[in-house]
């Protein structure tokens, strides 16, 4: 029983994770259809420069929540920035060709950016701090889960209301629904569509960037290929809750982490990243739409 | 943020704009990129814009403004890269090391990237423009130039010139390992194998637009299959040939049939994952010997003789082979080039069937595709596993060239070469693909300064590729039909084929094949039948 | 075929001389395709609701109505590209063959033959016109893997019979002179011929034309209308076209359909849909 709680608070920790990112892939693909293989290196680059501030700023005296939240802030800044710069060189001079084309745009952009960081930086394994304060929990759920994995779910938790929040009641998340529902009205009825894009990135990009600074913290390592895996997981929560769909993508992670927990569990931690592959198979076989998908999937 | 670094619009005026964003129908266009066709080329053009420039002050001007754009932009990409290439991590002491000396490179070259970039960016809407206009006009001018792409090879389009220096590089070929090096030898057979591999993978990607980018695993197949096969049955390499090949065709049917029922998106990334999983399970496998691999894989035998002790002294005693060379890898050698020069006559001759033109279909437009009774699913199933096939095949041979196999060999990092070949070469030509391995693994073994960077090119030629020559360096070029219009009522025509331009003539001048009594059948150079 | 909504067929005019539908003259009731309670639902949205109506053998028959009304849809439903929610479709490729369509994938469609065109172009750009043509001959082709591999005579044959077919097709409608180009090099007016050429190709015993005359201009679409006539009678078959242009469907159809909001509101001679006021309603709104 123990191991049981244990190993669903690791999922459930895994799991918000998997949908911070998997949101920015479904997201793209409700909005140009496109699979931003780059996705899982900004997620990369997000713990990456969260490890070089974290480690700049601290140089500088800074600890403590006023480190956690500036490191956070250059983390998101310039992953947002990444996000944005990516679309504009890799993506946007491709719109109108064959589907072909941006994805394997997409592919070189990603092994790009990897091979990238691995140069100016290192192709080593680095160790992450522990960047959340002692939060002083005793007692009670501590005993099944450390305050980092409760910290990582509460932050997903903020970030995916933030983001509900964003969709329904801002103009421009009104726009990327009008633009993932039918981009030809959208633009007929004066949406910039540019802009939608841009910003669609941008977001996406922005989640990721937490994504890469709880990981850090969690895993307490990180490796320029580390974006690698975890996109494709990512990816594989997305197509798993129905692709383009919001909560879906955040249900399909989070089934995702549960199933890699217990797999890794009971079965072998050999092949706990088989697991995600299987059940991409396993989803695409049986119900391409995803979980929460339907016919007509609900988009952003 | 208002300032886009790498905004046309602002400077390069509307028709690099609009063919730069992509936008070649208008606005629906643009956003509908499923509809638009693969070039998004077909669009009404815009008015010339980089053309007469005026007067000299305006060419300054122009300069100017061009220059101001690249500084923005260089410097936007200079401030972004700045914490990862400045702020390098030292993981031994804990600390950051401030490498503020990067910081002029990465000044030098994120500027010199974006004129490189603008001007491409500019050369390519203008090129686009001008070919829309060209083609714009009327209807197609009478027994005009042919078809599909100029090539600047066009010269080598004309049937005797074509022959002449298919043998002359025949010749040199088969010559090869009894005037050079073991070391040559052993490159170019590496060379060989990429291009069988390119090939294969041409026809996934390039002829049926099915996006594989998990090919290493089903070269991997290949190879285990004969290490496997070999040390635990103790089969030689000829037998393995076909059962790897075979293998690895199973494998690509299995796992296309649940995915390429849906969008091709999805196969991508199944592919993907497919070979990540295919390597930890080979390291997590025991009867693979995990990560310490398969040791020991024989060469190809040749009737039992024992090439290095009975035939080598005789050669090399002539003064016809390097005395280091290992007969056992111009063996392989010649295999491979067997192997290539086979996989070209079968490319070229299934581009140019009813199977190939399906793939081709599909690649163009799958609702129009099944809209001509083609089933979709069947022919992206045979062009998958036909792909992999070629990757089985090649496996084996590697597995023999290199005699030790491991996961190590077939990660994603050869999907990623793979497909840069095709990419860069031009997908769906035969030419693209061989000149585009020759220049990805023969250049990088000369110039070894680059070893480092490999990964970061690949990655790089994909994106710059896509953007600015998706065609590739030698676009594929279609066949020509030729034909003598139907003299009256009930009239046959007469069609005869020939190859690339030169002799696409229309039938108001009637060809000397399409002038001949009887008529030739469809018959191209490369494929002597 | 339910009571109210059976197909309505009203003296379809026999067909012009020259054209071999045996059947269709003497019988009023030879339908080359005819549809029951055709019902499409996507989400909530109702797109066709209880469609029911009946093309006759040798016969062009239009199918009109405002812009959104579910012309496409039902065409996608005709050819396997949707399977609607309700209803049959009964297709006829010779009198006395009926064969129900709801379950078959659109190249079964096309293999049976219905032969289709589409709104927005869709050709295969980067292939010549003749390749075009030629893989809509891919179903009466037989030419399998190792046929291709080993271009045998018999693979050599069939490719040469095809070529010539195709090329004699496209001569036979002035594109004879670009077969080597690539189909998007090809004129506006041209590619939408060729798309027409190409569903010929595939032998079909119906064509649907979806909005042929779309971006055409006046002397194009009449070249057109001309087009259409010839294409029914010397290839013997039957057509059904969606168009928005009146001028064409007045002068080229014998008998009309109207379709509003997913429904049948009006069927007749082109003369008598003219006056129709449902149909003046439909398109103008109400007052």
């Amino acid at each position: 029983m123990e191991l049981f709680l244990n190993l669903c608070v690791s999922g459930l920790t895994k799991g918000s994770v998997y949908a911070l990112i998997a949101l920015g892939y479904t997201m793209v693909y409700g909005i140009i259809a496109l699979i931003n293989f780059a996705h899982g290196e900004i997620y990369m680059i997000g713990a990456f420069t969260s490890l070089i501030f974290s480690m700049a700023l601290g140089a500088l005296g800074l600890s403590g929540w006023g480190l956690l939240f500036a490191v956070g802030f250059f983390a998101v800044a310039y992953c947002a920035m990444y996000g944005w710069t990516v679309e504009k060189i890799a993506y946007r001079p491709l719109r109108g060709q064959s589907r072909l084309a941006p994805l394997i745009s997409a592919i070189g952009m990603s092994i790009f950016l990897q091979n990238y960081v691995q140069l100016v930086q290192t192709p080593n394994f680095l160790p992450f701090p522990d960047l959340i304060p002692d939060l002083g929990l005793k007692g009670g759920v501590s005993r099944y889960a450390s305050q980092t994995q409760l910290a990582i779910v509460a932050a997903t938790a903020v970030c995916m209301v933030a983001l509900t929040l964003f969709i329904k009641k801002t103009r421009l998340g009104m726009a990327m629904r009008a633009v993932s529902q039918d981009p030809v009205m959208a633009r007929l009825s004066g949406v910039n569509i540019d802009r939608v894009i841009s910003a669609t990135f941008v977001i996406g990009s922005m989640l990721a960037a937490v994504g890469g600074l709880l990981i850090g913290n969690y895993a307490h390592q990180t490796d320029f290929f580390t974006g690698f895996l975890a996109g494709m997981k990512a990816f594989t929560a997305a197509v798993l809750g129905g692709i383009g769909s919001i909560p879906g993508a955040v249900a399909g992670a989070l089934i995702l982490g549960f199933s890699e927990s217990l797999a890794a569990g009971y079965i072998s931690s050999d092949y706990e990243d088989v697991v995600a592959f299987v059940l991409l198979i396993a989803i695409l076989t049986l119900r391409p739409e995803g979980i929460m998908g339907s016919a007509t999937a609900q988009k952003v | 943020m208002t300032q886009a670094p790498f905004s046309v619009k602002g400077q390069a005026g509307p028709a690099s704009a609009a063919a730069a964003s992509g936008a070649p129908g208008g606005p629906a266009a643009a956003v509908h990129a499923e509809t638009a066709g693969p070039s998004g080329l077909s669009g009404p053009p815009a008015a010339p814009a980089a053309a007469s420039p005026g007067s000299k002050a305006a060419l300054l001007r122009r300069l100017a403004g061009e220059l101001r754009a690249a500084v923005i932009s260089a410097a936007w990409l200079t401030f972004l890269a700045l914490p990862l290439v400045v702020f390098r991590i030292n993981s031994a002491f804990g600390k950051i090391d401030y490498l503020w000396g990067r910081l002029p490179k990465l000044a030098a070259v994120t500027f010199l990237a974006t004129l490189a970039w603008r001007f491409l960016l500019r050369r390519t809407a203008f090129s686009r423009v001008k070919e829309a206009v060209s083609e714009a006009g009327g209807p197609p001018p009478e027994g005009a130039r042919g078809p599909a792409g100029r090539s600047w090879l066009s010269l080598l389009d004309r049937a005797p010139a074509k022959k002449a220096l298919f043998l002359a590089l025949a010749a040199f070929l088969l010559s090869v390992p009894f005037w050079t090096s073991p070391y040559v030898v052993l490159i170019l057979i590496t060379a060989l194998i990429y291009i069988t591999l390119g090939l294969g993978l041409n026809i996934v990607v390039g002829v049926a637009g099915l996006l594989n980018l998990g090919y290493a695993a089903f070269f991997g197949v290949g190879a285990y299959t004969f290490g496997l096969l070999h040390s635990g049955l103790g089969l030689g390499f000829w037998a393995c040939l076909p059962l790897g090949a075979l293998s690895a065709t199973v494998l690509g049917l299995l796992l296309g049939i649940p995915v390429l029922r849906l969008s091709g998106d999805y196969l991508a990334i199944v592919t993907l994952g497919f070979a990540e999983i295919f390597r930890l399970v080979l390291v997590n496998v025991d009867f693979t010997n995990g990560p310490r691999g398969i040791r020991n894989i024989p060469p190809p035998s040749l009737f039992g003789i024992d090439l290095n002790g009975a035939v080598k002294p005789f050669l090399a005693g002539k003064g016809l082979l390097h005395p280091d060379m290992d007969l056992n890898k111009v063996l392989i050698y010649f295999i491979i080039l067997a192997i290539v020069a086979l996989t070209v006559l079968c490319v070229y001759r299934l581009e140019n069937s009813r199977l190939g033109r399906a793939w081709l279909a599909l690649r163009e437009d799958e609702v129009a595709c099944q809209a001509m009774g083609i089933n979709r699913t069947r022919a992206k199933l045979t062009a998958f596993a036909l792909g992999s096939t070629w990757a089985g095949l090649a496996g084996v041979v590697f597995a023999s060239q290199i005699t030790f196999i491991s996961p190590a060999s077939f990660d994603f990092m050869l999907s990623v070469m793979v497909l840069s070949i095709v990419v860069l070469g031009g997908m769906g030509s035969i030419p693209g693909v061989m000149i585009g391995a020759a220049v990805l693994i023969l250049l990088p073994e000369y110039l070894r300064e680059f070893q480092d960077y490999r990964m970061l090119i690949f990655g790089l030629i994909m994106v710059l590729m896509m953007v600015f020559r998706p065609q590739g360096i030698i676009p594929g070029t279609r066949r020509v039909y030729l034909y003598s219009p139907s003299p009256g009522a009930g009239g046959g025509a007469a069609p005869s084929a020939g190859d690339g331009e030169g002799q696409g003539e229309g039938p108001a001048a009637p060809s000397p094949a399409g002038a001949s009594s009887a008529p030739a059948a469809p018959a191209g150079p490369a494929a002597p039948s | 075929m339910s009571g109210e909504n059976a197909p309505l067929s009203p003296g379809v005019p026999g067909p012009e001389a020259g054209q071999a539908a045996p059947a269709a003259g003497d019988s009023p009731r030879d339908p080359v395709l005819s549809t029951s309670g055709v019902t499409m639902i996507f989400g909530g949205l109702t797109a066709l609701s209880d469609v029911s109506f009946a093309v006759e053998r040798g016969s062009i028959t239009a199918l009109i109505g405002p812009n959104g009304a579910g012309k496409t849809t039902l065409f996608n439903c005709l050819t396997g590209i949707y399977r609607p929610s309700r209803g049959t479709m009964t297709f006829s490729p010779e009198p006395g063959r009926n064969i129900p369509l709801r379950r078959l994938a659109p190249d079964r469609i096309t293999c049976l033959g219905i032969a289709r065109t589409f709104q927005n172009i869709r050709l295969f750009n980067n292939l010549t016109v003749l390749e075009n043509v030629l893989i809509a001959c891919h179903s009466r082709m037989k030419a399998g893997l190792l046929g291709a591999l080993l271009r045998d005579r018999r693979t050599r044959e069939e490719e040469r019979a095809m070529a010539d077919f195709s090329y004699r097709l496209l001569e036979r409608y002035g594109l004879g002179p670009a077969v080597n180009h690539l189909a998007r090099n090809l004129p506006y007016g041209a590619q939408r011929r060729l798309e027409i050429v190409r569903a010929l190709a595939t032998r079909p015993a119906l064509l649907l034309l979806d909005e042929p005359a779309a971006g055409l201009n006046i002397s194009e679409t009449r070249e057109l209308d001309s087009l259409i006539r010839r294409v029914r009678d010397s290839e013997e078959l039957s057509v059904l076209l969606i168009e928005h242009d009146m001028s064409l469907v007045m002068s080229v159809s014998d008998l009309v359909y109207v379709l509003d909001y997913g429904a049948l509101i009006a069927a007749g001679e082109p003369g008598d849909i003219r006056r129709d006021p449902k149909v003046v309603k439909a398109y103008l709104g109400e007052d």
